[in-house]
């Protein structure tokens, strides 16, 4: 796990501790924290090379705010992988993941849910890291 | 009034071999309408009508109708034959016609879900009073079908959101405690203290949820023990000013009180600190460093008290204002993500204030601070002291 270069990744939160632990297990892999608690504070951070993937939270201030981003990060530059962390599933008993590929509409390459295993988020990366740069 | 409601129609199969008996009753239902001021609206009757048992399960299958006149003797079948295979039964109110009138064929019918009996031979006024009754049963059952709905919608909703509100700490503690499992900060416990810190922080804030919660599930059960006595409103805010000033003083907020020397209202002393600690709390968490809050006592005009808690505070926008009461709403911006709360203090702080015939009122202006204005009346004590004994 050496040579990563720093790769950026963009985490968008709004539990401060959730937000805190994903970074301490993610700086300890090597990658580089660009952080966010709110939809509208990662709107902004949404440009051409700011972060080569993005880990999101769905619910934030807006039940969809995860989606949204995810959208607008694909809108972008398809190519970065864009990982949705959700509850939403249990909760509600809403299932968006099985039924009829609906990553076509949700626009994210992955969706874990929480209560989320870092090793799970960790494997999720490298291998859409893995499979965008095409090595590994 | 009741011409201007608006008209609805309730589909009546009139099922009888007497051709006079179906032509009659059509007629008496012709133009008859009856009003339902509770419901908003006027019902009309449109009429079809079946000659014999096999046309009556011909006509129920073909669409099930609100209101079934049926006579009891019919030349192929009974009518309790009728209801025993007819589809969609109980969708229908049935009102059974007999000419024999026996305990018997009542017993019968009802427990195949008759609604009423008409004796022949029937006058036409009759036969409309039944019929108005059986409207007025039907709406009432649609009602109380529709309250049901909605009350299950809100209990899932509800069930939903408290899921996610216990989750979400239990997350964050189970993350800190995988993190310090894991040594991911070196072998130094000093390395771990801002975790523990934190879940210390979160665990509390679980507490909090949880005897929040209590305090709405006694409210709303009506089963919470009040004890009504005169209470001295100055006194109880001076306390709930005290118990707040630690939270006040880390925020470097100043409190102040504008009250009276005394103000009395007859209250549980429970609800009425309930009520101030909730303002004060509030005036105080959702406020700037170096804010102000002011709590305000004063008698009200019309006999009660007025409670007035204003704030130099971040404030709310019109769309935050609006959402204000709903229960676990907590307001999601930038300045609001440290604050922790349970989401429930406010539908707590209304609950608790209805029961003093009263109302909160608010006002707030984004970035400048907030108002909450409430009236209390004085709580009635019940007459015969009668405390609805607890159930073993």
């Amino acid at each position: 796990m050496t040579d990563k270069n720093k790769i950026k990744i963009l985490v968008v939160e709004d539990d401060p501790d959730m937000m805190e632990q994903m970074k301490i297990y993610l700086e300890s892999e090597g990658y580089e924290v660009v952080s966010a608690s709110t939809q509208k504070q990662a709107e902004p951070l949404i440009k051409p090379g700011a972060f080569s993937a993005a880990v999101l939270d769905l619910m934030m201030e807006n039940p969809d705010s995860g989606f949204v981003l995810s959208h607008k990060i694909k809108k972008m530059d398809k190519k970065i992988p864009v990982i949705i962390v959700t509850s939403v599933t249990k909760e509600t008993g809403f299932y968006f993941d099985k039924a009829h590929d609906p990553k076509a509409w949700i626009k994210a390459d992955a969706i874990i849910h929480k209560e989320l295993r870092f090793e799970q988020l960790k494997a999720e990366l490298k291998r859409l890291m893995g499979a965008e740069e095409g090595h590994e | 009034m009741s011409d201007q409601l608006p008209a609805q129609r309730l589909d009546v199969l009139i099922v009888d071999d007497e051709e006079g008996m179906r032509e009659g009753a059509a007629r008496s239902l012709e133009g008859f309408s009856v009003p339902l001021p509770d419901f908003g609206e006027t019902v009309a009757f449109s009429v079809r009508s079946a000659a014999t048992g096999g046309e009556a399960l011909e006509q129920l299958g073909a669409k099930t109708p609100d209101i079934v006149l049926l006579d009891y003797k019919l030349p192929d079948m009974t009518g309790i034959d009728v209801l025993t295979s007819a589809p969609a039964a109980g969708d229908f109110l049935t009102i059974m016609i007999t000419a024999f009138a026996s305990l018997e064929v009542a017993v019968n019918a009802t427990k195949r879900g008759a609604f009423d009996f008409l004796a022949k031979p029937f006058t036409p006024e009759e036969l409309r009073a039944t019929i108005s009754k059986a409207a007025r049963s039907i709406y009432l059952h649609r009602k109380a079908r529709r309250l049901e709905e909605e009350k299950r919608q809100v209990r899932f909703e509800f069930i939903s959101v408290l899921a996610h509100e216990l989750k979400s700490p239990l997350a964050a503690v189970e993350g800190y405690m995988h993190l310090m499992k894991e040594r991911m900060k070196g072998p130094e416990l000093e390395a771990y203290d801002s975790m523990i810190e934190r879940s210390v922080v979160r665990i509390g804030g679980m507490r909090k949820l949880v005897l929040d919660l209590l305090d709405l599930t006694r409210l709303e059960s009506g089963k919470k023990k009040r004890l009504l006595e005169p209470v001295d409103l100055v006194k109880a805010a001076g306390l709930a000013i005290e118990a707040v000033t630690p939270l006040a003083e880390a925020k470097k907020v100043t409190l102040e009180l504008k009250a009276p020397p005394g103000l009395l209202i007859t209250a549980d002393p429970g609800e009425m600190d309930m009520i101030l600690s909730n303002l004060l709390t509030n005036a105080v968490k959702y406020n700037k460093e170096g804010g102000r809050a002011v709590l305000e006592l004063a008698a009200g005009a019309g006999g009660g008290v007025s409670i007035t808690c204003s704030d130099t505070g971040i404030g709310m926008t019109e769309t935050e204002l609006a959402k204000l009461f709903g229960e676990f709403v907590r307001m999601k911006n930038e300045h609001t993500r440290n604050i922790d709360g349970s989401g429930l203090g406010l539908s707590i702080l209304k609950k608790v204030v209805k029961l003093y015939g009263g109302e909160v009122r608010v006002k707030s202006q984004y970035g400048e601070g907030s108002s909450f204005e409430l009236t209390l009346k004085d709580a009635s004590v019940p007459a015969s002291g009668a405390e609805p004994a607890l159930k073993a």
